[in-house]
């Protein structure tokens, strides 16, 4: 077989110029596609993923609200399992959006983030698909602990949801960017345990999920107001709690210098560290070859 | 004479003092399908990941399609298609979903999507198992569901590192039907590396590398051409005295590969006649053949063309290029 003799109909045709800004757009849709596809396919980890908030709830949350009784929340009305649920369901959107964005370490392992990255498309683009799949996701695992509400004594209204939802988005979209960050520097999976323990879990307990983060010791208070999570967390409280007749929480909400943070500025703080992470993640993804 | 579409002038890869790739040229012209072969670690997966512009050159310049790989590496991106050595599915999704992913990143046109997928479905023989998840895959169907992708966006050059790598002969075979039907369908220029010898003979021509240099360029009957006449083999109890005998008597310069000799003579029907008669060594075994690519390997660099005979050097190299690639 030589060249001469094949005489193939040759697709001279050039590649048609494409406008780079629908690409990308069309590249973060896709890339968030599919993250949520794969969500959907794998149902078993969504029930699985329920476990760990249901624990936490019944078996800390009934334990310590029978044995702190009355001794809980200072004269605010709120029993401890109230106080701790919705905590729960900012648990619950911290620990989905940095394991749903950082499944880009397992495309990494098995080889499909290559096929992402070589396609002509800005890299900038895979970290917001991938941020903005986590966020999904994260959302969609914590807004469904809502159905639990009547159980641990909480009344829900249609308020509630409507303010919860860009709250929950927020701290979402927060951690999930840290997510993409943390993954774009991360180059197998041996790192995602130190992830894991020296990250995640930290951040979870300093975040205010479990106890009011008033009062503490010094070195603690700064801890605290150092977690991002703690500035996502606390507003979803607040408004769980307050729609639910119990407006005092306000008062175990989070302070700097003694001062309790408006709403808006405890989402603003959200927003813009997740602005930050995803820059970050940004820049670090442009640089991979 | 068709135009260029690859074209390496002096392509240098090194990391650190290793230089995996060491001063490359060639020209591949369009529709033709283009072999690179050598041993592992020779320097091929650098030289495609070069090309497709996955590494950047040391030094050197390479041009496909038409554009100069380091100067705009997106528009030849969007111009070829590859397929890795190694899996990049997303076996969770479909055959189907994984062909639309590709087309989004890729900016197929909306209105073609569908049926693109459909046809490269078909081509491929694939149109069955579309709705499957890809986990539930052969190994020869996730390649040529990789194939499928790699066409979809239509470009003029299909690069394939290792295509058939890890594949049952049947299933390599199918894997050639079907790069040569893409090849007269669609008229796409394939570039493909392999360590296969026997898989070189698919291709129009081949470039034989060795130690991150091109050896020998040409069509493979070209590259036979190169061993002179037929290939005698014989083994022996005493391969050394044999060796200097041949040598001394019939002046004939063997090469010793595993305990046997091996030499290329003109007329093989009358040379073993004599080789028998004249030798005082015991012969246990004499075989003659018309020589192969393999034979054209062993002449070229005195060495066998096998995965197990990869020297510790190549292996090290082989690794160091791996490791590197990934860390970049």
């Amino acid at each position: 077989m030589s060249v001469e003799t094949a005489s193939p109909t040759l697709m001279t045709v050039p590649a048609a110029p494409v406008d780079t800004r629908m690409a990308s757009l069309r590249a973060i849709y896709i890339i968030w596609y599919r993250d949520i596809l794969r969500y959907w396919r794998d149902r078993w980890r969504l029930v699985a993923s329920l476990a760990q908030p249901l624990l936490f709830l019944l078996v800390f949350g009934s334990g310590l609200s029978s044995s702190l009784g009355g001794a809980f929340g200072r004269g605010t009305g709120i029993s401890y399992i109230q106080f701790m649920y919705p905590g729960i369901i900012g648990m619950s959107i911290l620990f989905s959006a940095i394991f749903g964005a950082m499944s880009i370490v397992w495309d990494r392992e098995f080889g499909f983030l290559k096929e992402v990255l070589v396609a002509p498309i800005d890299r900038w683009a895979v970290a917001v698909g991938k941020a903005l799949g986590g966020t999904t996701q994260a959302m969609i695992q914590g807004l469904i602990l809502l159905v639990l509400a009547p159980f641990v004594g909480v009344k829900l209204s249609l308020l509630t949801v409507v303010e919860l939802v860009p709250l929950a988005a927020v701290l979402a979209f927060g951690l999930a960017s840290f997510g993409v960050a943390i993954a774009s520097m991360m180059k197998s999976l041996q790192g995602f345990q130190v992830v894991m323990n020296f990250l995640m879990m930290p951040m979870f307990f300093l975040s205010g999920a479990l106890f009011p983060l008033t009062n503490l010791p010094g070195w603690m208070t700064w801890l605290t107001r150092l977690d991002p999570a703690s500035y996502g967390i606390d507003p979803i409280r607040r408004v769980v709690l307050s729609n639910s007749g119990l407006p005092n929480v306000n008062s175990l909400g989070l302070t700097i210098n003694g001062q309790v943070l408006a709403i808006p500025m405890e989402a603003a703080i959200m927003l813009a560290f997740g602005a930050v992470l995803l820059g970050v993640a940004v820049v670090m993804f442009e640089r991979r070859d | 004479m068709p135009e260029t579409v690859i074209e390496a002038k002096g392509l240098i890869k090194k990391y650190g003092d290793l230089e995996a790739v060491a001063g490359i040229d060639l020209e591949v012209r369009a529709g033709e399908i283009f072999g690179f072969l050598g041993p592992n670690g020779a320097g091929k997966s650098t030289t495609i990941s070069m090309l497709c512009t996955l590494l950047t050159p040391t030094a050197g310049v390479a041009r496909v399609a038409g554009i100069d790989v380091v100067h705009d590496p997106a528009a030849v991106r969007q111009r070829i298609g590859l397929v890795f050595q190694d899996p990049s599915l997303d076996d969770q999704l479909t055959g189907r979903e994984n062909l639309e992913f590709h087309a989004f990143v890729y900016s197929v046109p909306a209105q073609d999507r569908r049926r693109r997928i459909d046809e490269m479905l078909d081509l491929l023989q694939l149109a069955d198992r579309a709705a499957s998840q890809v986990k539930t895959y052969s190994g020869g169907m996730k390649r040529r569901l990789e194939i499928a992708r790699g066409m979809l966006h239509q470009p003029q050059i299909l690069f394939l590192d290792e295509p058939t790598l890890g594949l049952d002969p049947q299933t390599r075979k199918s894997i050639w039907t079907h790069l040569n039907e893409l090849r007269s369908t669609k008229g796409v220029t394939i570039f493909m590396t392999t360590h296969y010898m026997d898989e070189a003979e698919y291709c129009d021509r081949i470039a034989i590398i060795d130690r991150g240099k091109i050896v020998a360029l040409g069509t493979p009957e070209d590259l036979k051409g190169l061993v002179g006449g037929d290939v005698v083999t014989i083994t022996s109890t005493k391969p050394d005295a044999a060796e200097s005998e041949i040598k001394k008597l019939l002046g004939v310069t063997p090469v010793r590969d595993n305990g046997s000799l091996r030499m290329e003579v003109p007329d093989g029907k009358a040379f073993v006649p004599r080789l028998v008669r004249e030798l005082e060594a015991p012969v246990d075994t004499v075989s003659l053949r018309r020589p192969s690519l393999d034979d054209v390997f062993l002449k070229l660099t005195g060495r066998v063309i096998r995965d197990e005979e990869v020297s510790a050097r190549d292996r090290n190299r082989a690794m160091a290029s791996r490791w590197m690639g990934r860390r970049r």
